[in-house]
């Protein structure tokens, strides 16, 4: 699945519901469907307050299924990131003034098995996330 | 009591306590109008505490922790506190991964959260 839409703040919602129909089928706990759902959340909020600074861009996510991993790739070509390790670091934000937390990079490492940050100053960013749905032991 | 009702949130006023019921997800979006509501609220009446409460909030991410932690500093200059309430298992997940609650206290209902935080920091009596 792929999907491009424009980087404005109503999206956020909008991608974030679009991954939890599209993992509906691997049957997902509330805690799944809830982590997936942040981690989509604060990287498109990236892309549009960091990567396209809130202007206008273009937002390319794309999502695939492979037994029971969910893989999404959310790709920006805006601004990219000059330091990733230092702007992966908990609570480091370049926009305090906006009252951005810092903690976007880390609820994503939180939630999800897996994150990666691609990204090329001027460029743009790409960021790929996993997650393996149904392992955890299910409490009946 | 004075009471307001916009889209996505309503607020109320009891005494000056500040009490913001937010019944919308709680992303980036929802963060940048919510935040100047309520930062004409603080700073128009003679707000001390201010507290959210997310009975109606199925989902949150990093930005609600930006506006509470906001609120929390702007609130602390006027010798107030910030306290949320009515909060489900998936905003508590957020909250307890980000560390908000050690400085923004818990309480079950916006009730519960008035009558601690008059009792603990009324120092004007």
């Amino acid at each position: 699945m792929k999907i491009i839409f424009e980087s404005c703040s109503e999206n956020e919602a909008f991608a974030r519901t679009v991954v939890a129909a599209y993992i509906t089928r691997l049957n997902p706990t509330l805690e799944e469907l809830s982590d997936v759902k942040t981690a989509v959340s604060e990287a498109v909020t990236n892309c549009i307050i960091h990567g396209y600074e809130n202007k206008e861009g273009e937002i390319v996510m794309e999502c695939n299924i492979h037994n029971n991993n969910i893989s999404i790739i959310i790709e920006d070509y805006g601004t990219g990131i000059n330091d990733i390790q230092k702007a992966m670091e908990p609570l480091y934000t370049t926009r305090p003034e906006w009252e951005r937390s810092g903690m976007g990079f880390a609820f994503m490492e939180a939630f999800m098995d897996k994150l990666e940050v691609e990204s090329v100053p001027g460029k743009g960013t790409k960021v790929f996330l996993e997650k393996t749905i149904g392992i955890s032991e299910r409490q009946e | 009591m004075v009471k307001e009702k916009v889209a996505g949130f309503h607020y109320e006023l009891y005494k000056n306590c500040l009490v913001i019921y937010v019944t919308q997800d709680l992303d980036h979006h929802a963060v940048l109008s919510l935040r100047e509501r309520s930062d004409k609220l603080i700073e128009a009446g003679d707000v001390k505490h201010v507290i959210f409460d997310f009975k109606d909030v199925g989902f949150m991410d990093s930005s609600g922790i930006g506006l509470l932690m906001g609120r929390y500093k702007k609130v602390m200059f006027l010798g107030g506190r910030a306290a949320v309430t009515s909060v489900g298992s998936a905003v508590d997940r957020i909250f307890k991964i980000s560390g908000l609650y050690k400085i923004i206290e818990k309480y079950d209902t916006p009730g519960d959260a008035i009558k601690a935080l008059e009792v603990k920091y009324e120092d004007y009596i």
